[in-house]
């Protein structure tokens, strides 16, 4: 048992993948340069120097081009790990990702496989409009893609090692506060997610999420960062008598509602906190599965807490207000009681 | 490359093919015995047939909204394109695809790719695959004029050429963007000029010559298969149809259609197979009467062919092993 960051559990993960299987490879920006930073947040830090160039490949600024060279190469035969900066970068690939990725194996009556995997950090961290966004829910909302979101050490690496190893494009959002990379790529206000990583080979199976905190009067439900909010206001409810329920999906697609299903039939009372903005977000996707498959168990409305409909806001105080707080979480809590 | 080397008679066989097949397809398509849009290759089979002949089945070809020519000239079986256009569930891509997505990978053809030119990146990806499994495949994408102007052109074009990948990108430049002429898109007289400011070998070629075309594309995919890196190969080409079955030609001139279509490569290979002794009258006949019967039986084929289930819809999301 090893304690580590997330930044090095997904190291730890593309190690291993690449030392067990040849065809892995990874591709990007900055990820394997001399003197890099090994990615924008240190993931790939030193693997070059083990695989080489080949399989740790540089790439020109050219998402949609990089994006769609993984694609053939998963098609033909290699496991690519594609790279990018910033999740926010994600929306110049978006052809290659929703369009060629996504609906090849469709397209083909199933005879073709993209075995892919897109890194993508997220989350706002004092970076302004364009290196912030949280974008699960566009991507959640295409067919033919698996979204995962590890909020731990352990979860980022036998996560990503299950991504490595699907038929399928998979892509995994990392939040920037969580990866706990060090050096000049520390990030300010960071939660330490530093855990437990077992020795031994291990695999977290995509579409099983986990309970973070049992309890039996309100379920929340939060991923990335905000599964952190979620447990610290669990903290303070449970001072005011109400224990919370917080379950981290871990996956987003696919989803396992049935975790969360039976925590509302069981509490009832729902409240999903996300830093994506509200409208057309992931968490009315989830009041909406509650309210369609637990309605009779809500003894009170589902609550959203989410970013407001804006851009994410450069202001240190604009931007705290913007991501949702323990507080807000709290409050809407406490309005259902 | 000696006239004797070429296989002019099995490439105008499958030239033949092409155009007959479509030219069935729209008879069907009139007929409302097709579904959906088609767009048509006609004019343009020599770019096709030219380059595929150099292709073996395990080397990848990448298609555009316009696939029926390329996927004939790869070897995708007339019966399983012919079944995909009438939507059945013998169709290549089980009636997931239509006609914009034709493909089997069984013989090296990706289910056609009608994003314009989101196929050239994809195709270097391909080609690295191929490079890095230790193979000597290769890569060939080919695309219109209109993609030259895609940013996937520029990032495509730039790493293949960087990477030094077998890939090999056929233009075909039949000089309109749906209505938008080149020269109103274009500054320049070719598209493969561009290739020098990637660093990468540009050929232009008269389209309308299956054996231009297939000299140029031998060169190009030999040097790709030797490891020596990328080419484009620009084949100016002119579709005698329409964009698409809607499309009544109002943006260009009669006169100018005439002009292409008095350079209609199959009779023109016609009387160079019987200019070179390689050919007479009753075999070409011949020829014709079995490529019309292989139609035949691939609409037979399609007609008899089963519908999709609609819960099918439902399946191949995900790749199931």
């Amino acid at each position: 048992m090893a304690l580590m960051t997330i930044a090095e559990a997904l190291r730890q993960a593309i190690r291993e993948e690449m030392r067990r299987d040849p065809r892995v490879f990874c591709i990007g920006e900055d990820i394997g340069i001399p003197g890099g930073w090994g990615g924008a947040f240190t993931v790939t830090l030193g693997l070059a120097d083990e695989f080489g160039h080949e399989r740790i490949l540089d790439t020109p600024i050219s998402e949609l081009g990089f994006t769609g060279v993984a694609v053939g190469a998963a098609i033909g035969g290699l496991r690519p790990i594609v790279d990018v900066q910033y999740g926010d970068f994600l929306f110049l690939a978006m052809d290659q990702l929703v369009n060629e990725a996504a609906k090849m194996t469709y397209m083909s009556g199933g005879t073709i496989r993209v075995p892919l995997v897109m890194r993508a950090p997220v989350g706002a961290t004092r970076r302004g409009a364009q290196h912030a966004q949280s974008l699960e829910a566009f991507f959640t909302h295409v067919p033919g893609l698996k979204v995962i979101a590890p909020s731990t050490a352990y979860d980022a690496k036998g996560l990503l090692k299950s991504a490595i190893r699907d038929d399928n494009p998979v892509i995994v959002f990392e939040h920037k506060l969580l990866y706990g990379s060090k050096g000049p790529r520390k990030e300010q206000g960071a939660i330490s997610a530093v855990g437990e990583v077992p020795d031994e080979e291990y695999l977290v199976p995509l579409g099983k999420g986990v309970i973070r905190r049992e309890g039996r009067d309100v379920t929340i439900v939060g991923k990335l960062l905000t599964v952190y909010r979620a447990l610290e206001a669990a903290e303070r409810l449970a001072q005011d008598g109400i224990e919370a329920e917080v379950i981290d999906p871990r996956t987003l697609v696919p989803l396992d509602k049935g975790l969360i299903l039976d925590s509302v039939r069981k509490t009832g009372r729902l409240v999903v906190v996300e830093e994506d903005n509200l409208t057309g977000g992931w968490a009315g996707d989830i009041a909406a599965i509650v309210a369609e498959e637990a309605f009779y168990w809500l003894d009170a409305p589902i609550k959203r807490v989410s970013a407001p409909d804006t851009p994410p806001p450069f202001a240190p105080v604009m931007e705290d207000f913007y991501v949702p707080s323990v507080e807000r979480v709290v409050q809407a809590v406490k309005s259902l009681f | 490359m000696p006239e004797s080397q070429i296989p002019l008679l099995d490439m105008y066989r499958t030239m033949l093919t092409i155009r007959r097949f479509e030219e069935r397809c729209n008879y069907l398509f009139m007929q409302g015995r097709i579904p959906s849009t088609l767009h048509l290759y006609i004019g343009q089979e020599a770019v096709a047939v030219g380059v595929c002949a150099h292709l073996r089945k395990d080397d990848y070809m990448l298609s555009t909204h316009r696939p029926h020519g390329h996927a004939i000239a790869k070897g995708v079986s007339l019966r399983s394109i012919m079944a995909e256009l009438h939507a059945k569930a013998t169709g290549c891509c089980k009636g997931k695809g239509g006609s914009m997505h034709v493909g089997d990978m069984s013989v090296g053809m990706l289910p056609a790719i009608a994003i314009v030119g989101a196929n050239i990146p994809v195709a270097a990806g391909l080609a690295l695959a191929a490079k890095r499994l230790g193979t000597d495949r290769v890569a060939v994408a080919f695309f219109g004029d209109g993609a030259a102007n895609e940013g996937a052109f520029h990032e495509g074009l730039n790493m293949a050429a960087i990477w030094n990948l077998p890939v090999v990108y056929v233009c075909e430049n039949n000089f309109y963007g749906a209505s938008t002429h080149f020269s109103k898109v274009f500054k320049i007289a070719n598209i493969a000029d561009r290739t020098e400011a990637y660093g990468m070998p540009g050929m232009v070629v008269d389209g309308m010559d299956v054996e231009a075309v297939y000299q140029a594309a031998g060169e190009a995919i030999a040097r790709a298969r030797r490891g020596e890196g990328p080419t484009l190969i620009e084949c100016k080409t002119y579709r005698f149809v329409g964009h698409s079955r809607s499309d009544p030609r109002t943006y260009r001139s009669r006169e100018e259609e005439a002009e292409w279509q008095a350079r209609d490569p199959i009779p023109h290979t016609a009387q160079r197979l019987i200019a070179l002794g390689l050919t007479n009258a009753a075999a070409l006949a011949d020829i014709e009467r079995e490529v019309e019967a292989a139609i035949d039986d691939a609409v037979a084929f399609a007609e008899s062919s089963p519908l999709p289930e609609p819960t099918d819809t439902l399946k191949h999301v995900f790749y199931e092993a």
